[in-house]
């Protein structure tokens, strides 16, 4: 955990990538959920986050 | 006398056409050869995308060309991700994507895994499994509709058969809950034998030898399955879950045909509702956006899974 948090200070590739990768999913996930509408009204925004985050920290070094 | 293939190009090549390219550095002739592909791009993939993102703030209709379009920033964002009629589309996708991923993959695999056993008409079989998939969507969305009719369709007949229920007391693309189980049996028949070809290719790939050296070791079957095929598979297995899941998210054509939304609206996938904002309301400015939340889930889904895949490659 320690790690992860270091390598987001540092902005490292791995740690950066697993944070948008949380926001993808979360994303996805709330967008097909059939729980709330609140989540689902919210979901395109923390995916659209997550893929940006993703496209600008793939080219952050290892 | 000529020598190499590239001495022969030479040869061959006009002189007018030769003395035109001779001045030109290396990296201008790399120029001049990919130009006409990066123009295609641009003019089939990247313009139309932003053309759509454009579109998508505004309230075009594409059936009033001369109407003035208006600039109503993110309203039709808002009012997708606050639709109910939306979120149950997106739901009914969610429970097709999963459950056609779920069967395709464990049917295909076990498919595959008994293909790969060498034994007597096994050429056969595997050209008898991968004809579904040769099939248009159209013409199978067509036939499975007449093997769900109720009165006269061989699959109420065999389920009649082995359950005993009367075959003609349900309806699988007239009844709302088995509608959208009925669109999932008909993807997984028509597109398991693809998922099995990848596993198949897959299993053919992993060496004898490492199954010898295992046996050596007196390792289990198993615990053979477990540590030498599975692993391997893996990247190929992710591979085929990933071309059958972009697939299935957009699947169209095979729903329309074999229940076109309905009954109701219960198997009305986002690309079926999509057209229908697009081409029957002409809401151009409001499928956009909606085409552009699609695209994006689509796209970061992608991401994040060939991230997964490399890692599984490189294990």
């Amino acid at each position: 955990m320690t790690r992860f948090f270091d390598g987001l200070l540092h902005f490292r590739r791995g740690a950066w990538e697993m944070l948008a990768s949380v926001l993808i999913a979360a994303g996805v996930f709330m967008l097909m959920q059939p729980f709330a509408l609140v989540l689902y009204s919210w979901s395109f925004l923390v995916t659209l986050l997550g893929t940006v985050t993703f496209i600008i920290v793939s080219h952050f070094p290892e | 006398m000529l020598h190499s293939p590239v001495d022969r190009v030479a040869e061959a090549t006009p002189h007018a056409m030769a003395k035109r390219f001779r001045g030109l550095s290396d990296r201008s002739l790399a120029w001049l050869f990919v130009t006409p592909s990066i123009v295609l791009l641009l003019a089939v993939n990247i313009f139309p995308l932003i053309w759509t993102i454009r579109l998508s703030f505004t309230n075009f209709r594409v059936n009033r060309p001369n109407a003035e379009v208006a600039f109503v920033g993110l309203k039709n964002y808002v009012s997708i991700l606050s639709d109910k009629d939306i979120w149950l589309t997106m739901q009914a996708t969610a429970h097709f994507l999963i459950w056609t991923l779920v069967l395709q993959v464990l049917i295909g695999f076990s498919l595959a895994y008994l293909i790969n056993k060498k034994f007597r008409g096994n050429d056969l079989w595997t050209t008898i499994i991968v004809l579904p998939m040769m099939l248009s969507p159209a013409v199978v969305g067509n036939f499975w509709t007449f093997l769900y009719q109720p009165q006269i369709g061989l699959f109420n007949y065999a389920v009649g058969f082995l359950t005993g229920a009367d075959p003609s007391s349900f309806s699988m693309i007239g009844d709302v809950s088995l509608a959208p189980w009925a669109i999932v049996i008909v993807d997984t028949w028509m597109w398991t034998p693809f998922v099995m070809l990848i596993c198949l290719a897959g299993l053919r790939s992993i060496p004898d030898s490492i199954y010898e050296a295992a046996e050596c070791d007196r390792a289990s079957k198993w615990r053979q399955f477990w540590t030498i095929t599975i692993p391997l598979v893996l990247p190929f297995l992710m591979l085929a879950v990933l071309f059958r899941g972009i697939e299935n998210f957009k699947m169209f054509d095979l729903v329309v045909q074999l229940t076109g939304g309905g009954p109701g609206s219960i198997t009305e996938l986002t690309s079926i509702n999509l057209k229908r904002e697009a081409f029957e309301k002409w809401r151009t400015g409001y499928a956009s956006a909606y085409a552009v939340i699609l695209f994006v889930t689509v796209f970061g889904l992608a991401s994040i899974y060939v991230k997964a895949l490399n890692k599984v490659k490189q294990r």
